[in-house]
């Protein structure tokens, strides 16, 4: 359903910043792949995702989902492909909106915006049944501004806005990367529900090796621009930390340097 | 003195209600969209000029007032073109516009600096005759429930939450698939929209458009807006009642005018004092961050000296 082919991309080509950040990514996923993405301090992890989602725009080689080749396509008319969870909580919500301003913006998401009503009653019904389920005591603040929201309260929000829509790929990028650890255990354990129930396309980027290994059903892992390892099925079951480290060292002839992998 | 200062409190709270939609103007761009638009000490000009030229020459006036409200429209989608289209940063693009209109007002008057427009000629909606005031509030107060009521209406569809989240969070605003760009050229339209309706208004109140009448508009405007914040900030959290501050920010600001000017300041020094005014209201929420910051920063040495011992 997602096909990246070939993708090169160069931050601020020509001075003494340039980076290289992308060097030739080939990456397919198939309806219902749930996929982690490891990898080092600057591999690339984050730009590649950034790069499906037209945050930035490819210097070359070519996005398509689902037939639709959206390489040149602007960042907010591919928005209805994607729902996107970000590692800041600050990022995914307006913290100036209500909780159920949020979710009605999130529901359309890849509509066309008219001059009917934001939020109508029928939704916020519907939010509030929905808010139930994060069992965080939201369903009664549907008109709370979420800037008044713990972080992990934000990152559930937004878990929520991101599979409002069904979207045809759900782009994890280290979203519980700014929790604390039982709140992450919490998002995650939540991010695993909406995945499986609604069986959707994922793709989720992760400094923790532990929980790479543990969710989903392919693992890749980056290193300088490129993917160097993709383990599916029956081999990634069998994975453990140690192994994942062997092998890395193997494919990259360098140590894996991402401290706060190391340590978690 | 007091009761005469009182009497003469009409003239400074019309003025003020005025500038109060000016202010609403504004808000949509500085508090809404989170951007700092310059074009509306232009845009404020354009509807004095606009409004007087077409009146003058026998167009209704209410329809005037309508022309100069799209003429400021214009105003400000040129300036979100010149933001979003050629990528100059906003505050320089409303300073490019500002500078353009300075020369189209004074084509719209015929190239005149100053055009008449008197009360006794023409049935002008608003103005600061004596016996014209009560009249004047009534129906500016009039504009400003409709206004208000319209733009609370607005801001509450399925478009003007996307306005909203343009400002509250861009990155958001696109990974929810909102054209963030088209969403800050309309509140730059409607902002300068309103902005000029309020110099139509402005013009007949005076009894003139003036090609300086919009210099330092929005000085006058961002005082409005955040002494209403500051003022009511705490208890209208509605959006209604935000706007609502802005008009009573408006109509605070004329009346200290009023009296900083009985007390004698020189009236070329009122520009100077605005100024100030503006800067301090601005500083005031900066430093009491700071201040606290400090504050958190000494009871945690405090603390931790006290663990150490």
């Amino acid at each position: 359903m997602l096909e990246v082919k070939n993708i090169y991309k160069t931050f601020n080509p020509g001075t003494v910043n340039e980076k290289k950040a992308l060097s030739g990514v080939d990456l397919t996923l198939a309806d219902g792949d749930f996929v982690t993405v490891i990898g080092g301090n600057g591999a690339g992890k984050s730009t590649l995702l950034n790069m499906i989602s037209g945050v930035y725009s490819v210097d070359s080689g070519s996005i398509v989902v689902d037939g639709i080749d959206i390489t040149g396509m602007p960042e907010h008319k591919r928005a209805k492909y994607f729902g996107r969870v970000f590692q800041d909580p600050m990022t995914g919500t307006a913290a100036t909106m209500e909780i159920a301003e949020n979710l009605a913006l999130a529901a359309r998401r890849g509509k066309r915006r008219t001059l009917r009503f934001g939020v109508t009653s029928k939704e916020k019904e519907q939010y509030r049944e929905l808010l139930k389920t994060l069992d965080l005591g939201l369903e009664d603040r549907l008109t709370s501004k979420v800037g008044l929201l713990s972080g992990g309260q934000r990152q559930a929000i937004t878990l929520l806005m991101a599979t409002l829509q069904q979207p045809k790929l759900l782009l994890l990028d280290e979203h519980t990367a700014a929790l604390d650890p039982k709140t992450s255990a919490k998002v995650l354990a939540l991010t695993q529900k909406i995945i499986s129930e609604n069986k959707l396309t994922a793709m989720m980027v992760t400094h923790n090796m532990n929980d790479a290994i543990t969710y989903g059903n392919r693992l890749i892992m980056m290193h300088e621009g490129r993917i160097i390892l993709d383990i599916s099925g029956e081999e990634k079951k069998q994975l453990t930390v140690e192994a994942l480290l062997h092998k890395f060292e193997e494919v990259s002839g360098s140590e894996f340097a991402n401290d706060r992998a190391l340590l978690s | 003195m007091v009761l005469e200062f009182l009497q003469s409190l009409p003239s400074p709270i019309a003025q003020g209600m005025i500038w109060g939609i000016m202010a609403i103007g504004v808000f949509i761009t500085f508090r809404v969209l989170d951007l700092a638009d310059l074009t509306v000490d232009g845009t404020l000009g354009t509807g004095g000029a606009v409004l007087v030229i077409l009146t003058t020459s026998g167009l209704n006036v209410w329809l005037s007032l309508l022309v100069a409200f799209i003429a400021g429209c214009l105003a400000g989608l040129v300036t979100g073109v010149l933001h979003t289209k050629f990528g100059i940063p906003a505050i320089l693009a409303g300073i490019l516009t500002q500078l353009a209109l300075y020369s189209i007002n004074l084509r719209v008057m015929g190239g005149r600096a100053n055009t008449p427009i008197s009360h006794r000629t023409y049935d002008l909606i608003v103005s600061s005759n004596t016996d014209l005031l009560p009249k004047t509030i009534l129906v500016t107060a009039i504009f400003i429930a409709a206004i208000i009521a319209i733009l609370y209406w607005f801001f509450g569809t399925e478009m003007g939450h996307s306005i909203r989240a343009t400002g509250a969070n861009e990155a958001m605003a696109r990974a929810n698939g909102i054209n963030t760009n088209s969403r800050k050229i309309i509140g730059l339209v409607l902002s300068n929209g309103i902005v000029a309706l309020s110099g139509g208004l402005l013009a007949q109140f005076s009894g003139n458009a003036d090609i300086n009448m919009g210099r330092g508009a929005i000085v006058i405007g961002l005082a409005a807006v955040i002494i209403g914040d500051v003022l009511l900030g705490k208890i209208f959290k509605n959006f209604a009642l935000r706007l609502l501050s802005c008009v009573v920010g408006g109509i605070i600001y004329y009346i200290v005018i009023a009296i900083v000017l009985r007390l004698g300041l020189n009236t070329n020094d009122l520009k100077l004092f605005s100024a100030v005014v503006v800067a301090i209201f601005l500083g005031v929420p900066f430093w009491k961050n700071q201040l606290a910051g400090k504050r958190r920063k000494k009871s945690k040495a405090v603390k931790e000296d006290a663990a150490h011992a």
